[in-house]
């Protein structure tokens, strides 16, 4: 394995953001290295230069470039306690001021989240109250989150999430089994909007009682992280929530004087300033 | 012991372990005082989805704290640092820790290999390379990577390790500057402690 320079690293990453406006300028570099290692491998490239000229001259592979640098290794319930600390506690908390509740999933990846999501609202009664938005960056991705189809073994997984979450069925009450791959039943996901919007440059477009960011942020620098913050802040209605992934932390950010603990295990945030 | 390998440039100490590795972590630490002048980076083989637990079984043998640390987190000596569940961690230039959840490594999340060859990058010869018992072979290439930047590497005697694929997986793929038993890489730190001056 050679090692990439971060100088060829920079030559590619202002390549994309000028030719294909996706900016990843500010992306942690150890994993974006990774990321760019294993493209190199997966296409047979032999160099960082050799991967600008195939998006130079290739113009559909920035995206599979697209594809393969955003990292899409989700699981369904993932942290089970997380999920039971939203259903018994965060939830509520929003339905006695509310009687809709407007939730974004910001890099919604290939959709567990999103059913996970569903399934705990319907299992709640209030899956039509809800309002629902997902968005990733990557625009094939969307579209298999929205089939809602996931591996068998994956789904060996999210069972185990799912009883650990103590939901009130059996996951498997929420899909069949088609050609080797569950199907989530596409009820599940019938008042979702699916939409492409990246983190990096993307505007406030909407007010949101609960922005779930899990494990999303981790893959920018501290700069990014900020700005990304900032915006959330800017998306939630005061009193609003934030979920981010138990390993992430707000102490950092400009913005965490803003934002509240509400539960500092499960890495969940209420915004209690303007 | 190689004396010119003994100096006090050091930043860090990164090591890796697997199955039948727990009982020499815990040595390690217990042996280890507390103003111990480096940081002490761990990843070790863990399940998945156990998100409590480790932490506490090592903090109780050890004299430094013990932590999973937060993603963008910076490095300080005198710590213990250990890769959380379902995550993997880096080391980012800067000095800092950054966390993934890129698809698992060796059938591993977090992966010692990209601890190890993190480590390796950002540290170059200013880190020393420690690989305990294990059952599969990752951590080989982030030995190697330690290695080939300029580190100092040392794998667990295999002779005394439980399961020795791991350290012999490394001595297949690069050059180990050391075999040692669990005492003596316990007195290899102690000794490189006492060339620190604040020691």
């Amino acid at each position: 394995m050679k090692e990439i320079e971060i100088a060829s690293l920079k030559r590619l990453t202002e390549f994309v953001k000028l030719n294909f406006g996706y900016d990843f300028t500010n992306y942690a570099m150890s994993s974006f290295k990774r990321r760019i290692s294993r493209i190199l491998e997966l296409y047979n490239i032999n160099s960082v230069e050799n991967l600008i000229t195939k998006l130079d001259t290739e113009k559909d592979f920035i995206e599979t470039f697209i594809v393969e640098i955003t990292v899409n290794v989700t699981e369904m319930f993932r942290d089970p306690s997380f999920w039971r600390v939203l259903r018994d506690d965060v939830i509520p908390g929003i339905l006695l001021n509310h009687e809709r509740i407007k939730i974004w999933h910001a890099g919604c990846s290939s959709g567990e989240e999103v059913f996970s999501m569903a399934i705990m609202l319907k299992e709640m009664g209030i899956l039509n109250n809800a309002t629902i938005i997902a968005t990733d960056l990557d625009k094939d991705i969307l579209k298999r989150a929205q089939m809602g189809k996931y591996t068998l073994k994956n789904m060996e997984l999210n069972s185990k999430n799912y009883i650990r979450f103590q939901g009130n069925h059996k996951l498997e009450d929420y899909y069949s089994v088609k050609n080797n791959l569950a199907v989530l039943n596409p009820d599940l996901i019938s008042n979702v909007s699916f939409r492409s919007h990246d983190l990096v440059k993307g505007d406030i477009f909407n007010k949101f009682d609960l922005i779930l960011c899990r494990n999303v942020m981790i893959y920018f620098n501290q700069n990014l992280q900020n700005e990304v913050l900032r915006r959330f802040h800017g998306s939630l209605f005061k009193f609003g929530y934030l979920a981010i992934g138990s390993k992430e932390s707000l102490i950092w950010c400009d913005i965490a004087n803003k934002f509240i603990v509400v539960n500092n295990e499960e890495k969940i945030y209420k915004k209690f300033r303007d | 012991m190689v004396k010119s390998q003994l100096h006090n440039r050091y930043k860090a100490i990164v090591i890796g372990g697997s199955a039948g590795s727990f009982q020499g972590v815990v040595k390690i630490l217990s042996n280890i005082p507390e103003n111990f002048p480096l940081p002490i980076i761990m990843c070790l083989h863990r399940l998945k989805h156990v998100r409590h637990g480790f932490v506490e079984a090592l903090s109780i043998k050890s004299n430094l704290e013990v932590r999973e640390p937060y993603d963008k987190e910076g490095v300080k000596k005198g710590m213990v640092y250990l890769a959380p569940a379902n995550y993997h961690m880096s080391l980012e230039l800067g000095n800092y820790f950054s966390m993934s959840t890129e698809e698992m490594i060796n059938n591993s999340r977090p992966a010692i290999d990209i601890t190890l060859g993190s480590a390796g990058y950002v540290y170059k010869d200013r880190l020393v390379g420690i690989l305990l018992s294990g059952a599969n072979k990752d951590g080989a290439l982030g030995m190697k990577r330690i290695k080939d930047r300029g580190g100092y590497t040392i794998v667990q005697d295999p002779d005394e390790c439980m399961i020795p694929t791991m350290p012999n997986a490394a001595l297949a793929v690069t050059e180990i500057d050391m075999k040692l038993k669990v005492d003596e890489i316990v007195k290899f730190l102690l000794d490189l402690a006492k060339l620190y001056k604040k020691y």
